[in-house]
């Protein structure tokens, strides 16, 4: 299996259109064809991830996978197969999978359904091109049509407080994405086509550039920030929550965040390339404010008293160690980050899955009314322990390694200021973690549950429980299993060789 | 029959089925005139085959050459356009045929193919005066096509339609004339080789641009246009914006190209585009304020006349780059919004229809219940708000290029600008349809033809983003490579 063929040419289009046809389908079914819909829904989930293993392996084996064709004069639109790519395709396809499975379930005898499995199909479309865009006109283009696909499932449930949470999502995302859109079209204007590649030729310009290019960075991250929910950006985030759990787990907690910042690696590493960000000044400020919004995300969610608003908040906090591991100038600390890109939307997902769970089976929505769930789903509660241990670090799961790598990377740079930050963070993690483990499961049930469901489950619909605690079996393994082929460190760890060590 | 030749069969075959349908009982005029469109079809067919093989093509109608006689000229900008003008009207006529409209609107038809016949005449016509009589054959259709509701409203909106259309010839007429003194020919070819410094000539010019631009509505001429657009019956809305009120643009930017450079052109071309700029935040801005769907879409057709204006500061005085990038990016804007807005009129159509409502408050729950016409009025209103992927966006994707590579950074904050807003008005129409209240469970089937005719339309608009190539390839003319070489 090398060298180039004709299936090779198309299978990144192939990949992003599985999701595309999957979605017009199930937007021409009727409201009622539920079973011909799952299986639609999880064809398409299997055949996508059978695709991506398929392409990871050849990606491994240096065969390449490119789709491209001029769009207009100039422009070109280009799909390809980079380890970094694969990277965010493989974890998204995953995660699609159990989501889907997770929100078949969750969704039962819900109205809209046609319309929310359509959009979601149509948000996976766009997450896998936004991994897979060879430059950043095609990213552009994938990252504007996930804004678009994501609103209706925002304001999906229609109510007063879902539109309003949809009008900010939409100010924020929009406006953003016009800012984003002006640093791409400044940058096209200066140096005409700009393929991802590990350092640019954007150092080879007179240097009385410099100032522009500094500005076209400034305006790309605030536009890419605003996905990634960089502070003072964040703001959307939390109130995006009223969306049903199964989006709030996979968009929030992985595509639409992980956009945000997987477009600022590839800016920082394959637009201007890192040696030249760190000769134009920039990456100390954007390390700065990458502290700076971990902080700030892990001291707001220890106000919230809602379970999904304080996982919002947690997010915000965990998704700037993308960007911190980026902005860190070395080897190690990239491992860091873009390891860091698969913990974090592992152990995020089964944290939202928990969540849904037990909103579904208990109605119970407050931190508060979480006392004894532990005895009432045991197994959902050993799931979202095992989530919550790993984001503060604990040991050998996946976000000690996150942690650990981020460190030594910031040791290695000299910028010893990040270990304190990292330290800071974790007390902050452990503090607004372990009062809901307690409560969970030291605490005995203090009031009928709100809204039971499922009286005759042992802990929740099987389909609920099953992606959890899939999700959470792969959060433990990518911690436990880090040194061996496969794990995501082992693939943060090719990208970097490969790309950011020639 | 040459190519050449079968040019005349797109002004022949519109006016045949005009009189055809005029003559025949009403039952039969909608179905009659399904049953033409192909023809319509099979003529273009050659013709396009011809100018892929052999160039432009040029008839002299009735043997007479020109200057004596007057011409159809075929370049790639007026095949372009007539292909859209076909595909438009298809759609829109299978839209109307199904319509279960119980009142008699039958008279639709003959107008419509008149419309038709003006806009193919318009496009091919290579001399100012045969411009004129396309602009007023056009005018008088449409006008009668507003006036088809019989209301009240519908013919007082006529009337002003009716007034600022006369007005307009009226100011392009005396303009033909002068230059005809000035130069003794009407063909634009040889108006080259007019001085573009005298003063006549500029009058003349002056006079036709404010007529055009009146007939295309640009701000802050456009008065007439919402009532017109906005209460028409949803076929002729879609027809109106989507192609009538490009005919008066195509033609100035024809003179625009045809004539030499005058100094001041520099200076008037930054004017237009400032008019284009108020064009886009106050049509914006109104259409944000509608409360009726139809209003909306209409106000939203004037904000987008805006973006084509930029044509004229992007292009005059810019160097080679830029002009090109303004040139495509103009045309594929004009492309998309008449694809979309088209669509997007269509879909408003069979909402209004399904909700028995013009209003968009009254909207709520029809997502539920016309998925398909949310859709389709969704997925146009991406073009129109220049998201991408659609031809809005490779559009305006165009222009931003051009307005950078000529350090214009005033048009940048239009485009981004005008973007912001017409996302505003766009989604405020969803939000209505999204929410989930006390529902009404009345709600009316548009036919299943008039909400795939809208989809298709929609749907059309998307697929241009990133099928534009050719397309642009094919229209770029030689009349650009003659202004890139005085540029340059």
């Amino acid at each position: 299996m090398s060298g180039w063929s004709p299936v090779n040419a198309w299978l990144p289009l192939i990949v992003v259109g599985t999701s595309l046809v999957a979605a017009a389908g199930i937007f021409l079914l009727k409201e009622h064809r539920h079973g011909l819909r799952t299986v639609f829904n999880l064809s398409a989930a299997v055949i996508k991830l059978g695709l991506v293993i398929w392409m990871a392996l050849g990606v491994l084996d240096e065969v390449a996978f490119e789709t491209r064709y001029v769009l207009v004069d100039g422009v070109s639109f280009i799909l390809r197969a980079d380890p970094l790519g694969i990277m965010f395709t493989g974890l998204s396809s995953l995660l699609w999978l159990f989501t889907t499975i997770y929100a078949i379930g969750y969704l039962e005898d819900a109205p809209n359904r046609s319309r929310f499995f359509g959009f979601f199909s149509l948000c996976v479309a766009s997450t896998v091109g936004i991994a897979l865009a060879g430059n950043l006109f095609t990213f552009f283009l994938f990252y504007e049509l996930l804004t678009l696909s994501t609103y209706p499932l925002v304001v999906h449930r229609g109510t007063e407080k879902a539109m309003r949470a949809g009008k900010v999502y939409l100010a924020y995302t929009l406006g953003g994405g016009a800012v984003l859109l002006l640093g791409v079209a400044g940058l096209h204007a200066l140096v005409g086509e700009i393929e991802f590649a590990a350092g640019a030729g954007l150092r080879d310009l007179d240097t009385a550039l410099n100032p522009v290019l500094t500005l076209i960075f400034v305006l790309l991250v605030i536009g890419l920030g605003v996905k990634a929910a960089l502070l003072p950006l964040h703001g959307w985030l939390p109130t995006a929550m009223v969306a049903p759990a199964p989006v709030s787990a996979l968009l929030h907690a992985v595509a639409v965040v992980k956009a945000g910042a997987f477009g600022i690696v590839r800016v920082v590493y394959d637009v201007f390339g890192i040696e030249f960000t760190w000769q134009l000044g920039l990456l100390q400020p954007l390390a700065w404010l990458a502290c700076a919004t971990i902080l700030y995300g892990s001291i707001r969610a220890l106000w919230q008293t809602d379970l999904k608003r304080r996982l919002a908040y947690s997010t915000i906090s965990q998704v700037s160690y993308i960007v911190l591991g980026t902005a860190l100038f070395g080897p190690v600390g990239t491992v860091g980050g873009l390891v860091h890109l698969l913990h974090q939307g592992l152990m995020k997902i089964t944290l939202f899955f928990c969540a849904g769970n037990y909103a579904e089976t208990l109605g119970v929505h407050r931190i508060d009314e979480l006392d004894g769930t532990g005895r009432r789903m045991p197994a959902t509660s050993v799931a979202f322990t095992l989530g919550a241990f790993g984001m503060i670090g604990v040991p050998p799961l996946a976000g000690f390694v996150t942690k650990w790598y981020l460190g030594i990377g910031a040791l290695d740079t000299g910028m010893a200021w990040v270990i304190a930050v990292l330290v800071a963070s974790s007390l902050l993690n452990a503090a607004y973690f372990l009062p809901i483990l307690h409560r969970i499961w030291f605490r005995p049930q203090r009031a009928p549950w709100p809204d039971e469901h499922f009286r005759d489950c042992r802990d929740t619909h099987p389909w609920l429980l099953l992606p959890t605690l899939a999700t959470a079996t792969f959060s433990l393994a990518a911690g436990l299993l880090a040194g061996m082929p496969f794990s995501p460190l082992y693939w943060a760890e090719v990208v970097v060789l490969r790309e950011y060590l020639p | 029959m040459s190519g050449g030749e079968a040019l005349s069969w797109l002004l022949v075959v519109p006016l045949l089925a005009a009189i055809a349908t005029l003559l025949a009982p009403g039952r039969w005029r909608g179905w009659g005139s399904l049953a033409a469109l192909p023809l319509l079809w099979l003529a273009f067919t050659p013709v396009l085959a011809a100018f892929l093989h052999q160039g432009t093509l040029t008839t002299p109608l009735g043997g007479w050459s020109p200057p004596l006689g007057i011409a159809l000229i075929g370049d790639g900008l007026a095949l372009g356009l007539v292909g859209l003008t076909l595909g438009v009207f298809s759609l829109c006529a299978l839209f109307a045929a199904a319509d279960p409209d119980p009142e008699d609107h039958s008279h639709l038809w003959p107008l419509a193919w008149f419309l038709i016949a003006a806009l193919n005449g318009i496009w091919l016509s290579g001399d100012v005066f045969n411009l004129y009589v396309g602009l007023e054959l056009l005018g008088l259709a449409a006008v009668g096509l507003v006036a088809l509701k019989g209301s009240a409203e519908a013919l007082a909106a006529a009337m002003r339609y009716l007034l600022a259309a006369l007005l307009g010839s009226l100011a392009y007429l005396i303009g033909v004339a002068l230059l005809y003194a000035a130069a003794g020919s009407l063909a634009l070819a040889d108006l080259a080789q007019l001085d573009g410094g005298d003063t006549t000539v500029r009058v003349a010019l002056a006079l036709m641009a404010v007529g055009l631009m009146l007939k295309t509505a640009l701000f802050p001429l456009h008065g007439w246009l919402p009532a017109a657009h906005g209460g028409a019956l949803p076929a002729v809305s879609a027809l109106l914006s989507a192609l009538v009120v490009k005919a008066s643009f195509i033609i100035l930017l024809r003179l625009w190209l045809a004539l030499d450079a005058d100094p001041l052109a520099v200076v008037a071309a930054q004017a237009i585009g400032l008019l284009g700029a108020g064009a886009v935040f106050w049509g914006g801005w109104m259409a944000w304020r509608q409360a009726r769907l139809k209003y909306l879409v209409a106000y939203s057709t004037v904000a987008q006349i805006g973006y084509l204006f930029l044509f004229f500061p992007l292009i005059t005085g810019t160097g080679t780059d830029a002009a090109r990038l303004a040139w495509d990016g103009t045309l594929l804007m004009l492309f998309a919004h008449a694809l979309a807005k088209a669509g997007m009129f269509l879909a408003a159509g069979n909402l209004v229809r399904a909700v028995g409502s013009a209003q968009i408050a009254d909207l709520a729950g029809v997502g539920r219940f016309r998925p398909l016409s949310l859709l389709s009025f969704g997925i146009a209103g991406v073009s129109i708000m220049g998201l991408p992927p659609s031809g809005g966006f490779t559009a305006k994707w165009l222009l931003l290029q051009s307005a950078l590579a000529s350090g214009q950074w005033p048009w940048l904050i239009v485009l981004m600008g005008g973007g912001l807003l017409s996302a505003v008005y766009v989604f405020k129409v969803l939000r209505h349809a999204f929410v989930e209240g006390p529902t009404r469970d009345t709600f009316r089937s548009p036919p299943t033809a008039a909400e795939l005719a809208a989809l298709t339309l929609a749907l059309s608009s998307l697929v241009l983003g990133v099928a534009a190539h050719g397309l642009l390839a094919l229209m770029r003319p030689d009349a650009l490579s003659a202004v890139l070489e005085g540029a340059g």
